[in-house]
């Protein structure tokens, strides 16, 4: 009985290493990483091919948790999109919110008022504390620094997704923003206990800071790891602090100004080699940037409505045309583009997720370096798998 | 950044063969694109990404879209000789615009600041005509986005490294981003199948209908 072909593949095959001359030198292996591994921050895998401990070819492999929302969003009306989008970088439902309502308010020509353009900043800059937070908790994670950092970096996540469910009434899946404004207004008692949490987000990061900056260990495996040129960064598309630890200063909120983000004084950090440890530390720095940003729209904030009047939640069908929008998410650059037909529902609904685009040169930045260092540049591009697949 | 008619003009005289044509929309924010044959799309590119005075090395988005045979009506007016008089009348001029499959190109400026150029193709047609040019060569972050476009539409990306499906399985069949893609039919058995269950269990096996049972009620 032939029972081959009900066999589940190896996940490890040895084939032979050749010369030029086609003569067997060696041995590579080829090992299949994940998709069920916590290393890969979901369901994700990658086709490897070592040689010894050296990396000689990698194949990203996605689509497990694959659903097709782009399928999903041309089915259903525009503003039932709004839930589903909160489903695709599950770390940042709000970032997600935002670039969705965003681009919808360019289709329809929708006025955000004033109240609402500093809560969705506020809610943008926390989701960013909270992102970058935790990446750095599961980036040394992955470097062996097991259970305590992480753990570290949860708690004070925590605290923030405490004010995103008071808000909304959902810690992640907060469904948040509509064309127009937001859903429900902040109240004072809210602001202040963000304000108190703005203020003390500094002494954490102090804290995690010295743990981490100089810790030996951390530099060892980081510096001069998969150094990336500006020149390759552009070409490939990266977005979000990868491009900008390349040293390449391009930031959606400074370029495309959207919202209110002319209004504030921050920087924009960048790095100068485009390795490991400059793509850590432009987390580090961009959240001191988004302290900054927090402190001033909690000092500005202005009273008033939350909805422009005129949005239209029910019946709500924009005239036809296309539109692109994007904002600059935690990870990168998040984009939607739509086509509307004049239905209630979008003709096309993409999404440019940041962080399937970003594994695009997974392959280059990993050639040549170890295996344990594979799993290092993997968190520190830090991927969503919900994005990543859709 | 200069206007679209001017890139166009330039264009064209640095890809003679090039047939370009503006595209308006309707959104008043959006912005219009740029619509090249597939011939000489790679030119295009290169061109764009290279001028000096458009350096559009960034490529941000790459979308697909699907646009079925659609039977146009377009309402006209015509002259017509009626009992004597001439008079105008309102006739519906039908046409077929033939399908095709259309990829879109969102191409920014990184050094510059400036875009977005809307940069799109067509294919001949959406059964057997589907080949375009990759432009990953230009914009490698290209890559993953048409491998995608291929699984999920069926756009054949001419000289692309490396054109696999990406998000469904190798052996799947059928492009489920296409408008007219119809689901496959995995129904599976079911022990008690109810309403619409029970019409698609139906036409997979015999079922037998029970007749509803009403509890007694005693008076």
């Amino acid at each position: 009985m032939n029972t081959s072909a009900a066999m589940p593949p190896k996940s490890f095959e040895v084939k032979p290493k050749l010369d030029e001359g086609g003569a067997s030198i060696g041995e590579l292996l080829e090992i299949s990483m994940g998709p069920h591994h916590p290393s890969t921050h979901g369901v994700f895998r990658m086709d490897v091919v070592l040689d010894g401990e050296k990396v000689v070819k990698l194949k990203p492999v996605c689509g497990y948790l694959h659903r097709n929302h782009e399928k999903i969003g041309e089915n259903i009306s525009y503003l039932a999109s709004m839930p589903y989008t909160d489903r695709l970088d599950y770390f940042c439902s709000m970032t997600n919110n935002w670039a969705y309502a965003l681009t919808i308010e360019k289709l329809a020509g929708l006025a955000v008022p004033e109240r609402a353009e500093y809560i969705r900043v506020i809610m943008a800059e926390l989701t960013r504390l909270q992102n970058h937070t935790s990446l750095i908790g599961f980036f040394v994670h992955d470097m062996g620094a097991l259970g305590t950092p992480l753990m570290y970096a949860f708690r004070e996540r925590e605290k923030i997704l405490d004010l995103f469910e008071e808000v909304s009434g959902a810690r992640m899946m907060c469904n948040y923003m509509r064309f127009g404004g937001v859903r429900v207004d902040v109240n004072d008692e809210w602001l202040a206990r963000t304000k108190q949490l703005v203020s003390n987000y500094g002494r954490f990061l102090d804290e995690f800071e010295t743990f981490l900056n100089e810790n030996e260990i951390l530099l060892a495996r980081t510096q001069g790891v998969s150094p990336l040129t500006k020149e390759q960064a552009i070409n490939a598309s990266l977005t979000g602090p990868l491009l900008r630890a390349a040293g390449v200063n391009y930031d959606v909120r400074k370029v495309d100004k959207y919202g209110i983000y002319s209004r504030f004084d921050f920087k924009v950090p960048l790095g100068e080699h485009g390795d490991l440890y400059d793509r850590y530390m432009m987390r580090v720095l961009e959240m001191r940037e988004s302290i900054k940003i927090l402190n001033q729209a909690l000092r500005d904030i202005p009273g008033g409505p939350v909805m422009d009047p005129k949005a239209k939640l029910r019946g709500f069908r924009p005239k036809p045309g296309e539109v692109y929008g994007r904002i600059e998410s935690p990870k990168g650059e998040l984009g939607f583009y739509i086509i509307s037909d004049g239905g209630p529902n979008p003709y096309r609904y993409r999404v440019r997720p940041p962080s399937f685009i970003n594994i695009t040169i997974l392959e280059d930045m990993c050639l040549g370096h170890r295996v344990a260092d594979v799993i290092v540049i993997l968190g520190s591009v830090d991927i969503v798998l919900g994005e990543v697949d859709r | 950044m200069e206007a679209l008619e001017q890139i166009k003009a330039r264009l064209e005289t640095a890809v003679p063969s090039a047939k370009i044509e503006i595209l308006a929309n309707d959104c008043a924010l959006g912005e219009r694109s740029l619509l090249v044959d597939g011939a000489s799309g790679f030119a295009v590119a290169q061109f764009l990404r290279d001028d000096a005075q458009l350096k559009l090395d960034y490529c941000s988005n790459v979308t697909g879209v699907d646009w079925p045979d659609k039977e146009l009506a377009e309402k006209i007016k015509v002259k017509q000789v009626v009992d004597g008089m001439e008079k105008e009348v309102e006739e519906v001029k039908k046409t077929l615009r033939h399908g095709y499959l259309e990829v879109v190109y969102h191409l920014y400026s990184m050094s510059l600041k400036h875009g977005p150029v809307v940069l799109r193709m067509r294919t001949e047609n959406r059964a057997d005509q589907t080949h375009l040019p990759s432009l990953t060569p230009v914009w490698r972050g290209a890559e993953f986005q048409e491998r995608e476009i291929y699984d999920l539409y069926g756009v054949i990306f001419d000289s692309h490294p490396d054109l696999r499906r990406i998000l469904m399985w190798d052996e799947f069949e059928g492009f489920p981003m296409r408008r007219d893609y119809v689901e496959p039919d995995d129904f599976e058995y079911e022990p008690t199948p109810h309403d619409e269950v029970l019409d698609a269990a139906k036409k997979h096996y015999p079922v037998e209908v029970k007749p509803e049972v009403k509890p007694e009620v005693k008076a």
